[in-house]
Parts: structure tokens; C-alpha cells; sequence
């Protein structure tokens, strides 16, 4: 017996005379995953993605991968066979026993896409349910609230049946929108920032800023590991570290202490600028939402917008804490960003931040000392990584880029 | 490499790595079994029991263990359980180690009084003080030996005596961690680690006076009387031997490096010794604020120069403690707090350098 997984899209479906190209990205993104699962063979009809291992692959592994893989609307790993009714009877039945030795109740569900097969819908349903029924006789069925669903479906191909159906990541593909640049401190709203963005089709790398010793190495290491907590949704993230102590100590010795929060706010922009100059990115991505902290007004948010050469996308904007902690402990980054290591934003921590500054008056305090040959500097020494969704990690040499 | 950092942990010495090796290779038998293997490791063990107890100038039974945390663990929940028809109520200091106070968290949430102690309310009759505050209902008493914050030091002998003459049937508990080989211990119960003392991580050990009693934490094969089941890790525990073997009896080093670092900070401006002086403190853990800069920081700053101190207790990893508090040191100065533990290998130049790099890293840090 056959088994295979069908990947249904989500919004792709939707799409009109370029869905072949969002398809061939969801496509090569799923391929990428399953890498290390086994061989594969694609097919593409009726808005499924038809995955069938050759040969030896763990399906429930592959289900797993699947699950988080952005476009993918819903996943149903089914039976193959051929548009025959008694086979689908004698060896489907059986191969229903895993999902339905535990359940009380259940219904079956067909869709009859090929129109020659000779029965109806509704007699498809009431042949294999009275089947079920009296293979496994402890079920009952319930069609309104079952625990589970069968479904058969008649397609042009051949009949699937399942007993397994579940929700997939939904979203565009990664890759189909662009490339963005996200500002990730180690705190729990910026991960989940990439993540919904990721889950809007783009790229997502990571750019973070490091000033030892005034932030230690598990800081790093923490963000580190948020980078790889991302990478299943994600892909790969090329992520890059900034060295900010010098930035940092001339900004406390020449601006004014209320200042502090915004103008480093300011000049990370302005870092990130450049590396989405070099690098094409289409935005840059924070995990701000209005009124968490003082940097985070409108009046401050304005002061950082102005730094910004590129639209500043901010997904988390308008949620509470509870639900980006909801996000963030469903993909799994909740425990590794609570984590107590102090990260660069908290280092001079004015005492009593401005919370509506003015932007001529940050401007103005900004210009009173030429940050720019340091910037140039901490540019030049960026270190550059690269997580993997294999889950390996390899230091980028800066000459290749 | 400056390592300054000895009370977190030490380097294991040649002499534990050696008879780890050595036992890992000739000697691995199963303390239990029945043939010559067996008893060629219980030799070992034994031997190591008597090294220890020695060293303890104490009699009575030593029980091996995981680590100081388990010993603590069991110690004090099992003695809780053994006494509970004498009394409820258990004595324990505001500076114990988390593998202590936690403890006695969970036993005050499960029925027992708990009273805790501050070394600030009576800093030179600590002994005194909590002796008074024993009663008829008291059955433990537990209280460390020497503070791993502050090198903060009871006389364990004297509060024994005083314990039993307040309450005969009351026990005393020691968390010997920090003192071992430091200083002298005394009690019912004391709690030993070899990491401390240039052993291996994942052995400590338990002593336990004669008729005192307690309820195991572990249930298995019966081994150690069948008041510590598990297969005893012989290799660890004959390195633990081999360190207190190798550790030396002339502390007067510690001393040196302590007079001298005291003197190198004197000389900086705001920057105050936390640790107690004279007979209340080893000579061996020196903690001091540098006020004006976060103990993170300063800590980071040394670190890129190869010098390892700590910034309180290292178990706590950024968590706040409670036990600068129960010195009466405030807040300020719990955050700029850095503290210095020596090991016998540290020698002056360290002690130099570091108040050297001290003193550069106040400049640039210190607001």
C-alpha cells in the first residue's frame, strides 16, 4: 500500500495568473525541509502538493516539518489507491485501524472530483462507513461533533483516503514577498515579530547588537538560539552581529542622558540601513508594540521612523503582552527569551527617559557628535552567521560578501 | 588565565584526575558485587570514607552523594521526617544556600515552622542568637559554616554546644561546602562537596554523627545501609580522597593574597569591603562593592581580560539573591558587588593585576 502526504495551500488558492510562481516557491521551500527526510516525488494538481516519499521516509517526521512550513494550508497524510471500491474497502479499512482503535465516534467524508467514478458522493459515504462500522465495532457514528474524520476523496489520480487531517502554518511561502531585516534584541516580542512576517511570505535575517562588556556572551548566545528556535518557520537566517560598546560609550559621554533610549534606537536604524543597502532587504522588522516602554510612543517611534530608509514593519504594534507571549510559547521561544541576560537596550538606561521627545530636539542632540566614522567601524566589524534549517550553523567569511 | 573564582568551583587537581584514571582502569568493580572486583572497590571506598572522616576530625558515618545539593536535600527533608513526632519547627539562617533555603520553602509549605535568621541582627553572637530562638518544639537547626557570598564564618563547634544545651534532642545541620578543608566543622549532619576543594563536580558526601537518624531520599539497592541507594561512582569518589588528601593544611597563602587585595582596594576611593574581617571570615573568599559600577559589567570587563571573578554567588546566574540583605548590605551596593575566591595556585601578580585592571575599569565604567 501507498502512502503519501497531500499539502493543500492556503492563500496561494487565491491567487490568479502568478500562482504558479508562488506555487514553485512553496514547492522548493518544502523540498529544502524534507532534505534529510528521504527522496521525494512532487506532483501539483488541483491546488495540492502531492508529497511521496521513494523508497524509506519516517511520515510522521516529514508531517512534523510540514506542519510549520509557511503556505501550506492543511496537511493529510492518506492511502493510496486505485479508483476501485472494494480495494479502497478491504485494504482501506485496515489501514484506518491507528487512527480509530482509540475514538468512540467518527463519520466519513468523500469528495468526487473525477466524475466518471460510478458512485455518488453520498453512497461512497455509506458503503465505507457500514465497512468502518463493522470492522471496528466499538465506533458509533456522529456526524455532527465526531472525534474523527475519514476522508475519502475520488480524485483523477487515484483515491486517498485519511484519517489524519491537520491545520498547516497557513501564510504566503517564504521567499514570495521579499527580503526583510529584523531587529532582534533577545526579548520576546522581536522573534515573534519575525516570525509573523516570515509567515507573510518573507525572508527574515536577524541583525543584533552586542557590547561587551557591558552585555555578557550568553546574551548573544541566547539570541543565538532564538535564530535557530526560527529557522523551521523562518528557513535559513543569515544573522548579523554588531559590535555597539564604542557606540554606546560616546553616546553616554555626548548626549544627554534622557536621550539615551532613542538616539541608540536611532543609530541601530541607521546600521541596519546600510547593511539593507548591501544586502537588499525591502524593510527593516522590530518587535515594537505601542506603550510597552517609553521608547515605544508615538513621539518615539516617530524619532525612529525618521532614521529609517526603509518602511519599518512592526506586526506586534497593536497586540497585548499575553498575546505575543502566546505566539512566542507556541514557536517556542517563550523560555529562551525570558531568560535573564541583560541585552545592549538596557545598558545606559536613562532614569527618566523622555517619552515625547521632540524630533528636532533628538536630531539636534544626535548631531552634537559625528557618530558616523564609528558606525562605519562596527559596520566593518560585523561578524556574519548563517542558521540553517538543517540546524547548523556556519560563520560567513565577510570577504564573500 | 587569572582564575579568581575557587568558592563557584576549582580546577580538579593532578592527584583526583589521577586516581580518577587510575580507578577508572584497574578498580571499576560494583561496590556490591560479591567477588574480588567488588571488594577491591569497597576497599577504595572505604578508604576514602576514612580520608574524609579524618580530615573532619569527626566520628561517625559518611555517606556519598551527588553533590552538596543532594546531600542538602536529603539531609534536611529527612531529618525533618525522622523528628516531625518530636516537633515542627526548624531553624535555618536568611544566608543559606538556595539548595537549603528551598528546601525549607517546600518543608514550611508541607507543615513545619520555619524561623529564619539574619547574621545582621547579632553579626558577632550569630551563635548565641540562634541558639535563644530554640525551643521545645525546635528539631533542627540548620546553618551554614561559611557563607559562599561573603566568606561570612560560624563556629560550628561552639553553635553545637550551644544547641544542645538549649535542647538536647534538637540537631544541627551544617552545610559544610565552603569550610571543608578551610575551616574546622562541627555537627550532626554536615554537607560536603569535592568540586569546592579541587575534586570532581557530581560527588559530595554526607556526615552523619552516631544515633542520628534520617529518612533517605533515595530508594533502590540498599547501598550505604540502605540510606543512599545507587551505585557508588567510585572513580569520582576516589578523587574526592585524593583532594582532600592534596589539599593543604598551611592557610596562611589565602591570608597573604587577602591582606594584600584588602590593601590594593583601601587605596581605591568607594569601593567597600562586604566581607567581615578577623575570626568572622575565611581568608580565602573576598567579596567587595565597587560602588558606581554594576557587578556585570565590571565582571564582562575582567573577563576580556582573562580574570574570572564572580559577580555573587555563581549558581544564581543573574538571579537576584537574598543573602546580601541578610548582611545588612543594601541594594546599591548588593548590585556592584564582585567576589574574589582564592585558590592556593594564585599568587600576588594575580592579586596585582587584578586590582590593576580593578582600577582601569573603574575609570572607564564608574558613573
Amino acid at each position: 500500500m501507498k502512502e503519501l502526504i497531500m499539502a493543500k495551500y492556503g492563500e496561494i488558492a487565491l491567487k490568479g495568473l502568478n500562482k504558479g510562481t508562488f506555487e514553485d516557491i512553496l514547492v522548493k521551500n518544502i523540498k529544502r525541509r524534507l532534505r534529510h527526510c528521504g527522496k521525494f516525488q512532487y506532483m501539483r494538481k488541483q491546488s495540492t502538493i502531492y508529497i511521496e516519499p521513494v523508497g524509506e521516509a519516517d511520515l510522521d517526521e516529514v508531517m512534523e516539518k510540514l506542519k510549520v512550513i509557511f503556505g501550506i494550508g492543511a496537511l493529510q497524510r492518506c492511502a493510496v489507491f486505485e479508483k476501485d471500491f472494494e480495494q479502497i474497502k478491504d485494504k482501506g479499512v485496515p489501514y484506518l485501524e491507528e487512527a480509530l482503535q482509540f475514538a468512540n465516534t467518527f463519520k466519513v467524508e468523500a469528495k468526487r472530483s473525477d466524475k466518471a467514478f460510478p458512485m455518488k458522493t453520498p453512497d461512497i459515504q455509506m458503503e465505507l462507513g457500514g465497512a468502518i462500522l463493522e470492522a471496528y465495532p466499538h465506533l458509533k457514528v456522529d456526524v455532527h461533533n465526531p472525534e474523527v474524520t475519514v476522508t475519502c476523496e475520488i480524485r483523477d489520480k487515484g483515491a486517498y483516503l485519511s484519517a489524519e487531517r491537520i491545520i498547516g502554518a497557513g501564510g504566503m511561502p517564504v521567499g514570495s514577498s521579499g527580503k526583510c531585516l529584523l531587529l532582534l534584541s533577545g526579548g520576546i516580542d522581536s522573534p515573534v515579530a519575525g516570525y509573523m512576517m516570515a509567515k507573510r511570505g518573507l525572508i527574515v535575517d536577524g541583525i543584533h547588537f552586542v557590547s561587551p562588556p557591558y552585555t555578557s556572551e550568553r546574551a548573544l548566545m541566547k539570541v543565538e538560539t532564538l535564530c535557530e528556535k526560527l529557522t523551521p518557520y523562518c528557513g535559513d537566517i543569515r544573522f548579523f552581529c554588531v559590535p555597539f560598546t564604542e557606540i554606546q560609550e560616546a553616546l553616554r559621554d555626548n548626549c544627554p542622558e534622557e536621550f539615551f533610549t532613542i538616539i541608540m534606537r536611532r543609530l541601530m536604524v541607521k546600521i541596519a540601513n546600510k547593511i539593507a543597502d548591501a544586502y537588499e532587504y525591502g524593510a527593516l522588522v522590530t518587535g515594537e508594540s505601542v506603550g510597552q516602554v517609553a521608547s515605544q510612543t508615538l513621539k518615539a517611534i516617530q524619532c525612529t521612523d525618521a532614521a529609517a530608509e526603509y518602511p519599518v514593519f512592526r506586526p506586534v504594534i497593536g497586540m497585548d503582552k499575553k498575546e505575543i507571549i502566546e505566539i512566542s510559547r507556541k514557536i517556542d521561544t517563550f523560555e529562551t527569551s525570558t531568560l535573564p541576560y541583560e541585552d545592549c537596550c538596557t545598558v545606559f538606561t536613562p532614569r527618566h527617559p523622555k517619552t515625547k521627545p521632540a524630533l528636532e530636539e533628538i536630531i539636534k542632540a544626535e548631531q552634537s557628535y559625528d557618530f558616523e566614522p564609528l558606525i562605519e567601524k562596527a559596520i566593518r566589524d560585523i561578524d556574519i552567521k548563517m542558521f540553517r534549517v538543517e540546524g547548523t550553523t556556519d560563520i560567513v567569511d565577510k570577504a564573500e560578501n | 588565565m587569572i582564575y579568581l573564582d575557587n568558592a563557584a568551583t576549582t580546577r580538579p587537581c593532578d592527584e583526583a584526575i589521577e586516581a580518577a584514571v587510575k580507578t577508572a582502569k584497574d578498580c571499576f568493580g560494583n561496590v556490591s558485587s560479591l567477588h574480588k572486583m567488588g571488594i577491591e572497590s569497597e576497599k577504595l571506598l572505604n578508604s576514602a570514607k576514612n580520608t574524609i572522616l579524618k580530615k573532619l576530625a569527626l566520628q561517625g558515618e559518611l555517606f556519598f552523594t551527588s553533590g552538596a545539593t543532594e546531600s542538602n536535600n536529603t539531609i534536611l527533608r529527612g531529618v525533618a521526617d525522622a523528628y516531625k513526632r518530636n516537633g515542627k519547627t526548624i531553624i535555618t539562617t536568611a544566608m543559606e544556600h538556595p539548595s537549603v533555603a528551598r528546601v525549607c520553602d517546600y518543608l514550611e509549605n508541607n507543615g513545619f515552622n520555619v524561623v529564619r535568621l539574619s547574621p545582621k541582627d547579632a553579626f558577632y553572637n550569630f551563635e548565641e542568637y540562634i541558639a535563644e530562638h530554640i525551643t521545645a518544639d525546635t528539631i533542627l537547626v540548620s546553618c551554614m559554616a561559611v557563607n559562599n557570598e561573603t566568606g561570612y564564618k560560624v563556629d560550628t563547634k561552639k553553635l553545637y554546644a550551644l544547641v544542645k544545651r538549649r535542647n538536647k534532642s534538637c540537631m544541627l545541620h551544617v552545610d559544610g561546602v565552603q569550610g571543608f578543608c578551610k575551616t574546622a566543622l562541627y555537627g550532626d549532619y554536615i554537607s560536603l562537596s569535592a568540586h569546592k576543594i579541587h575534586g570532581f563536580k557530581g560527588v559530595g558526601a554526607m556526615y552523619v554523627a552516631k544515633g542520628c537518624r534520617f529518612t533517605p531520599l533515595l530508594y533502590g539497592g540498599g547501598q550505604q545501609k540502605n540510606l543512599r541507594s545507587g551505585t557508588e561512582q567510585i572513580e569520582t569518589i576516589a578523587a574526592f580522597e585524593a583532594a582532600v588528601k592534596a589539599y593543604p593544611t598551611d592557610l596562611s597563602h589565602y591570608e597573604k593574597l587577602n591582606t594584600l587585595l584588602r590593601s590594593r582596594l583601601s587605596e581605591m576611593e568607594n569601593v567597600y569591603i562586604n566581607s567581615p574581617d578577623g575570626d568572622r571570615g575565611v581568608p580565602n573568599i573576598l567579596s567587595f562593592s565597587v560602588m558606581g559600577v554594576r557587578s556585570e559589567i565590571m565582571l564582562h570587563y575582567l573577563e576580556e581580560k582573562q580574570i574570572y571573578v564572580s559577580s555573587g554567588s555563581a549558581c544564581s546566574k543573574g538571579k537576584i539573591s537574598s543573602v546580601p540583605d541578610s548582611f545588612g548590605i543594601d541594594e546599591k551596593r548588593a548590585d556592584s558587588t564582585i567576589r574574589v575566591s582564592f585558590s592556593m595556585s594564585n599568587t600576588a601578580d594575580d592579586i596585582n593585576t587584578l586590582a590593576d585592571e580593578i582600577e582601569l575599569g573603574i575609570k572607564r565604567f564608574r558613573r
